[in-house]
């Protein structure tokens, strides 16, 4: 039993393989958030029209780069980390092969670093959406699928785990309600990864010139089954964060499992197969399956939302309630643990990922009004709004859990890490806002120059929209502070902070 | 708690009727936000075009430079102007131009040909903001009716290269 240690504070067995395997991802993510970051500064002074920054070209290397360490990288190795966490430590149990984890770790990182170097140095200027006939080096593509079968094989590693904790009766009972979220995001994942294999690998065979021809609009039918659906493992696992930081933070018991579970279920089913809402202006499909599609589909998934929107707030009010604090209807949220960082960053994420991000998805996920936000900045707000002020926010509140649970160290300048969220939750909501408020005046996404300085005709951009240029550029500053915040914080912690015996 | 076992039998707690009336609402809302895209298919007047046909970006190239010699009345910025009459009007994105510049007439109803002689183009009407992909391989046609005279910028809104944002195009209607 050398392998486990006995963990002061909950009494759980903690299997030390993974724990380790915990540390190295998450720290790795962290890594990828630091350099995504650098990244965004760098487009958010070149997008604000008075500074300009960069030229055009490594504006465009620049932002493929940002898509990568940001929405592949940071989200998918900090969810490996969730993945063995929400199985080996809360299940009491050992990682199922160990081996295959570095392997996959592995095979992430060398193809995370394979795609960036790519990008780097300048071999692949397509975006991280790489629409053919736009070409890359097939190096890139091959990073990517790399990572990807690095990404299925901690899905599996996760599953294997959870059949070992049944086999050798580490539980009792059911799988905890945060375990049971997590396998609703490794079921996607997989769907998910299929997809991608499905047209990654021929797109890398084209690039090798053994295939001759990709279908421009059957990759982006394709591409979109992969990439939407990944960010429904991102919904998924950030949903599961927030009971997992309720319960933590303020010993939040949901209501009833019943529904929470039922909403999960939802998610398998019905978020997975709704994901055209990115090509609703695309030509080759019929109004009726883009209906079915984007209506029927996205809708149920929006229910599964909905159900967590309720059951989340509502079991951590009930706990506070418990604690005493009974007076009125807000007495409660006056007295939340406000100065828990944790705590703050999920009251950030749900209500952004709600109030911001889900909204305006399934506002401009109806086709008709998607005409007139296709591309645009809107789109750009919206997926700020999800992947950022929720997912992003919702993994770092989780990092002030795992530091002192896994690192066993005490966060480091804990008045920083207390004011984090809020510095980045005001720079992410005022950037997003005003990304969208700018996009409704038509402003384009992926765009270098909105002065049209060098094109046949220049455009003359209403002028409300280029102030709103430059409100973005003061939230989308202030985001990168608390972002720098967040890896300081972090970093200190890991090297400089004391250890908890 | 939700990071441990649930008790025994978890599945047969009833839910409470707070929980039943807010299930009740979101699914009546989700139903209401699923029936309006139907809703507006029907009796909206905007809506994103249906038809379309399979054509090689060759293809497509050849047909927008026919169309393009045989209305060609002059010439801006370099990019030819076409005044076609009423009916099948073509456009083509190609690195890094929208070509030819269309001179329409208010009122009248086109079939406007979409699509692009290389890569993905972001078809983007500028000020009134509507938006639709150019994606080679395929030929959108959307059917159109120009309501307002004046000019109309076409903005690329779609990554297509390195001097995507140099890639604008105009239509004018009178
Ligand atoms: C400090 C916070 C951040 C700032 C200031 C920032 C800023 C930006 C900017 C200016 C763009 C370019 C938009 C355009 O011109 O089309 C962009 C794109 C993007 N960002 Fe961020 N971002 C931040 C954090 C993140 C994070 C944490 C993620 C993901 C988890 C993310 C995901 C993306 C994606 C996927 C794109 C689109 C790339 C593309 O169009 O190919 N961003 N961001
Ligand atoms: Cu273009
Ligand atoms: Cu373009």
């Amino acid at each position: 039993m050398e392998d486990f240690r006995v963990c002061p504070a909950t009494g759980l067995k903690v299997h030390k393989p993974a724990e380790l395997l915990i540390k190295i991802n998450a720290v790795t993510a962290i890594v990828f958030i630091l350099i995504g970051g650098l990244m965004a500064l760098l487009l958010a002074l070149t997008k604000i029209p008075a500074i300009h920054l960069l030229p055009s070209d490594l504006f465009y290397r620049f932002l493929t780069l940002h898509g990568i360490a940001m929405l592949v990288a940071w989200i998918i190795f900090f969810e490996a980390a969730i993945l063995y966490f929400t199985s080996a430590v809360l299940l009491n149990c050992r990682l199922a092969a160990v081996k295959v984890a570095w392997l996959a770790y592995g095979l992430m990182l060398g193809g995370a670093l394979m795609a960036a170097v790519e990008i780097l140095i300048g071999n692949a200027d397509c975006m991280f959406t790489s629409y053919p006939p736009l070409q890359a080096h097939h190096l890139y593509y091959l990073g990517v699928i790399l990572f990807a079968v690095g990404a299925i094989l901690v899905c599996c590693v996760f599953f294997g785990t959870l059949a070992v904790a049944k086999h050798e009766k580490t539980y009792e009972g059911s799988l905890p309600l945060v375990t049971f979220g997590a396998a609703a995001a490794a079921i996607i994942a997989i769907v998910t990864l299929a997809h991608g294999a499905i047209i990654f690998v021929p797109t890398w065979l084209w690039a090798l010139g053994v295939i001759q021809h990709i279908d421009a609009p059957a990759y982006r039918l394709i591409f979109w089954g992969f990439g939407h659906s990944s960010q429904q493992i991102n919904v998924c696992a950030m949903v599961a964060v927030w009971y997992l930081i309720a319960a933590v933070t303020v010993g939040a018991k949901p209501v009833n499992q019943r529904v929470c579970r039922t909403a999960f279920v939802l998610y398998i089913l019905f978020i997975d197969i709704a994901s055209e809402h990115h090509i609703l202006v695309d030509p080759g499909f019929s109004a009726a399956h883009k209906a079915w599609n984007t209506g029927y589909f996205m809708h149920l998934a929006v229910l599964a939302s909905m159900i967590h929107a309720l059951a989340v707030p509502s079991a951590i009010e009930i706990a506070l309630r418990k604690k005493g604090h009974t007076q009125g209807y807000f007495e409660w949220l006056k007295k939340a643990p406000w100065g828990n960082p944790s705590f703050s960053a999920m009251v950030w994420s749900i209500a952004g990922f709600g109030f911001l991000g889900g909204i305006t998805g399934v506002t401009f996920g109806t086709e008709q009004i998607n005409i007139i936000a296709h591309n645009t900045w809107r789109i750009t707000g919206h997926f700020h709004s999800t992947v950022v002020a929720g997912t992003t926010m919702s993994f770092m509140g989780l990092t002030y859990i795992v530091l002192p649970l896994i690192f066993r160290k005490e966060v480091a300048f804990p008045k920083l890490a207390k004011f984090q969220p809020h510095v980045f939750g005001v720079g992410i909501w005022t950037m997003a806002i005003f990304m969208m408020f700018s996009g409704s005046f038509g402003m384009p996404r992926r765009h270098w120059d909105i002065t049209f300085s060098d094109a046949a005709f220049s455009i003359p951009f209403d002028q409300t929209a280029m102030m709103a240029l430059h409100i973005f550029g003061v939230g989308a500053i202030i985001a990168v502070i608390g972002g720098g915040m967040f890896v300081l914080v972090s970093v200190a912690t890991l090297l400089i902070g004391k250890d908890i015996k | 708690m939700a990071i441990t076992s649930p008790e025994r039998l978890w599945w047969k707690q009833p839910v409470c009727g707070q929980e039943k009336l807010w299930i009740s609402i979101a699914l009546v809302w989700c139903i209401f936000i699923t029936a309006i895209m139907p809703y507006w298919h029907f009796f909206g007047k905007q809506n994103p075009s249906q038809e379309y046909y399979r054509v090689s970006p060759v293809k497509y190239g050849a047909i927008v430079d026919k169309f393009t010699a045989k209305h060609k009345v002059g010439e801006e910025a370099g990019i030819p102007v076409v005044d076609p009459p009423p009916g099948d009007i073509f456009i083509a994105g190609s690195q890094f131009v929208w070509h030819p510049i269309l001179k329409l007439k208010s009122g009248r109803t086109y079939r406007l040909h979409l699509s692009s002689t290389d890569m993905v183009h972001g078809f983007s009407v500028y000020p009134m903001n509507m938006n639709f992909m150019a994606v080679p391989d395929m030929d959108y046609v959307l059917t159109i009716q120009p309501d307002k005279a004046g000019e109309f910028f076409i903005i690329c809104n779609e990554f297509c290269g390195g001097g995507h944002h140099t890639m604008t195009g105009k239509i004018i209607v009178s």
